[in-house]
């Protein structure tokens, strides 16, 4: 009887060291959910989705505050991401007009330009230069297309032009089935 | 010159008809210089080339016209002499059929050389780096296709040591036969290109690999390389089977080495090299001339005389094709590569660049319309062709269920796009077509997801300077308050103040005190 319990105790502790040291030698860095939640979303700060960027948006979603189909620019797919990521239902868009807009980078039509920085100080990303009285420039690569500098200027010289497809960014169409009408008629 | 040496076999592939025969009746033929060339500013892997010339400026033949950007890119060079007439976006080989940016050059009908750096017929006697530089200079880049720059690819510095140089001259494509043809003119520049590029990277064996269906090819060479006295140049024959000339096939065919999923061939110790770029090398070290030609296949039987063309690069297709012979009424598509591998171009005016080795101008049964498509019967035919060991039904049911993650599991990006797997399916299914849909959409969002962390990096960055200016705007009000408090009174401890308070509520509470007797004794 003795035996018995001594040999389960010992079996007992030996697992509960064993346990314990994977725990520490195992130990997983936690990805706070909010994190994961921001490297889904697309980052154009535009605060469509009624946050003050995309950080506050995946802070709200991780807190339960706010739904997955918020952000218009990350469309479908961030929207499925999300759902698998929380283990979520997917759901329709909120906004399913402005997630069908095609990507686009501010403008700046410069001869109007009046050198005001109301736009720089709109960025989110800090996309524009240009200094007090000089004219304001674009860097098409680090605009996210987000609109917030159109509201403020004030001679309305920034317009949304369309990026378009270049052969390096372009992408081969989903084959479309061919039917057998097609194919023959 | 051992040719009983023993080859290995590659997995799955396909015995076809070659159609070979059609081009390599007549000889090479030289295309008399158009009256305009088009010159991609990208014609190669990598990044484009920068212009080097204006609008309006005279250029020589073999001028450089556009410079190299970084490591992997290449220049481009004046294919003859003339006038630049425009800088701007042209149709290109592509099978987007999206316009690129092109430096268009008017040829004045001199054809007069620009001054060239010196031959180095010595090249034992230049380090790798210098022959390297020379190599890059002359915008050279894997001319079987795939048009990788050749100087990065030699550049093996730093990598485990080359043993087998293996030179690429299976050419296992149907119709294609634009190497056979140089194979059979110019053996001599190629045996003088492949010792230029075994000193250069110093390998033990050098071996050639080439399909036993171009007996005069192999002939020539073999003359070649006796006239040379490097009698420990290799060739190896190997059987007609497609895709022999796949570079880890070719590998594996004449070494028995399996290059590792994603890895190169370095990785087994292994460079690959074609034939054409191996005689475009000789043309840049022993004769210092840049890359501006090369041989290219006009076959099929929508093409009046198909034959080999030694082609200027910027000719326009439809001008090469009309040099051709001409369409014939039975052309249904013209194809750039060829059947397998290649792609339709929807306008016969873009230019040829340095990786168009085949025009096919496919007649209806060359080319037959796509069959409807059926469902996936899982008879894994697709299965036992696949020379990469895939397993294309899984990467197909993936690849259409847009699950970019799991297709990649399945080794999506070790497909060779050789086209096995959707010339044997039953159910006619464009396999091809749905891992190039996939591979495009992995990379876009690749490039998403590199810009939207760029974006995350400037928004945070944004916003720690907002909160440090934040930060020092309270500081410094907070000083002046301070500054202002300190005037006013200069002695307030702790206890003063409960003390004061006290003290308020002290004679708030006597005053109650006397209202509320106050009353009483008036009333
Ligand atoms: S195309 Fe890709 S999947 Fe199909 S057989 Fe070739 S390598 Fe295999
Ligand atoms: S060959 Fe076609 S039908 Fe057969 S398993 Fe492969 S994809 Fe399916």
């Amino acid at each position: 009887m003795i035996t018995a319990v001594l040999t389960i105790a010992g079996l007992a502790s030996l697992f509960g060291l064993i346990l314990g040291y994977s725990a520490i030698r195992f130990r997983v860095e936690g990805d706070p959910i909010a994190d994961q939640i921001d490297s889904l979303l697309p980052q154009t700060q535009c605060g469509q989705c009624a946050y003050a960027g995309c950080r506050p948006y995946a802070e709200a979603i991780a807190a339960g505050e706010a739904e997955i189909n918020r952000c218009p620019p990350g469309g479908e797919t961030t929207m499925i991401a999300l759902a698998e990521l929380l283990g979520r239902d997917p759901m329709p868009l909120e906004d399913e007009a402005a997630a069908e807009k095609p990507k686009s980078v501010a403008f700046i039509i410069e001869a109007d330009c009046i050198g005001c920085t109301l736009c720089i100080q709109a960025c989110p990303v800090d996309a524009i230069v240009g200094a007090a009285k000089q004219m304001h420039t674009v860097i098409e690569d680090e605009c996210t297309g987000c609109d917030l500098c159109l509201p403020p200027c004030p001679v309305e010289c920034i317009v949304m032009r369309p990026l378009e497809a270049t052969p390096r960014t372009w992408r081969w169409p989903f084959p479309k089935e061919i039917t057998a009408e097609a194919a023959h008629g | 010159m051992a040719d009983q040496r023993t080859t290995w076999s590659f997995y799955g592939g396909l015995r076809m008809d070659d159609h070979k025969a059609l081009s390599t009746e007549r000889p090479l033929q030289r295309m008399p210089m158009p009256a305009r060339l088009i010159l991609p500013l990208q014609q190669h892997i990598g990044h484009s080339a920068e212009p080097a010339v204006q609008v309006g400026e005279q250029v020589k033949k073999g001028q450089l016209v556009a410079n190299a950007v970084d490591f992997v890119s290449a220049p481009l060079h004046a294919p003859t002499s003339g006038t630049v007439i425009e800088i701007g976006d042209r149709p290109i080989p592509h099978p987007s059929g999206l316009n690129d940016a092109c430096i268009v050059i008017e040829a004045d009908g001199q054809d007069a050389w620009a001054e060239l750096p010196e031959p180095l017929p010595d090249y034992h006697a230049h380090s790798s780096a210098q022959l390297r530089e020379r190599i890059r200079w002359a915008g050279i880049v894997g001319l079987g296709g795939a048009a990788f720059p050749t100087a990065a690819k030699v550049n093996t510095s730093g990598q485990r040591p080359i043993d087998s140089l293996i030179i690429n001259a299976a050419e296992c494509e149907p119709y294609i036969t634009c190497d056979d043809a140089l194979m059979r003119e110019r053996a001599g520049d190629i045996v003088d290109g492949i010792v230029i590029l075994r000193h250069l990277i110093d390998a033990r064996e050098c071996l050639i690999g080439i399909e036993d269906n171009k007996p005069e090819a192999i002939a020539s060479l073999r003359q070649a390389i006796t006239q040379s006295g490097q009698q420990d140049i290799e060739i190896v024959v190997v059987p007609s089977v497609y895709p022999s000339g796949g570079e880890k096939q070719l590998i594996q065919l004449l070494t028995g080495k399996a290059v590792p999923s994603h890895g190169l061939p370095s990785a087994v110790g292994v460079l690959c090299q074609n034939v054409a770029t191996a005689a475009a090398i000789a043309d840049a070290v022993l004769r210092g001339r840049p890359l501006i030609e090369r041989i290219v296949t006009v076959t099929g039987h929508g093409v009046g005389q198909p034959g080999n063309f030694l082609v200027p690069l910027g000719t326009a297709a439809d001008v090469l094709v009309q040099h051709a012979g001409g369409y014939t009424d039975r052309v249904h598509e013209l194809i750039h590569g060829g059947p397998m591998m290649g792609f339709g171009l929807r306008d016969d005016r873009v230019p040829i660049t340095k990786g168009t080795n085949c025009l096919l101008a496919a007649s209806r049964d060359e080319a037959p319309p796509a069959e409807p498509e059926r469902p996936c019967i899982r008879c894994g035919q697709c299965a036992e062709v696949c020379p990469a060991q895939l397993l294309p039904q899984q990467l197909f049911w993936y690849a259409r269920a847009r699950d970019f993650d799991k297709v990649q599991d399945y080794h999506l990006f070790d497909c060779i796009e050789c086209g096995c797997c959707a010339y044997v399916c039953p159910a006619h299914i464009p396999l091809v077509h749905y891992y190039r849909f996939a591979k495009t959409e992995i990379w876009a969002q690749e490039r998403d997801r590199e810009k939207s962390d760029l974006a995350r990096r400037r928004h945070e960055a944004r916003q720690a300077r907002l909160e440090r200016l934040e930060r020092q705007r309270k500081a410094r009000l907070r000083k002046k308050k301070e500054a202002l408090e300190s005037k006013s009174g200069a002695s307030d401890a702790v206890d003063p103040k409960k003390a004061a308070i006290e003290a308020a509520m002290q004679r708030a509470a006597a005053k109650k005190a006397a209202q509320q007797a106050a009353p009483s004794s008036e009333d």
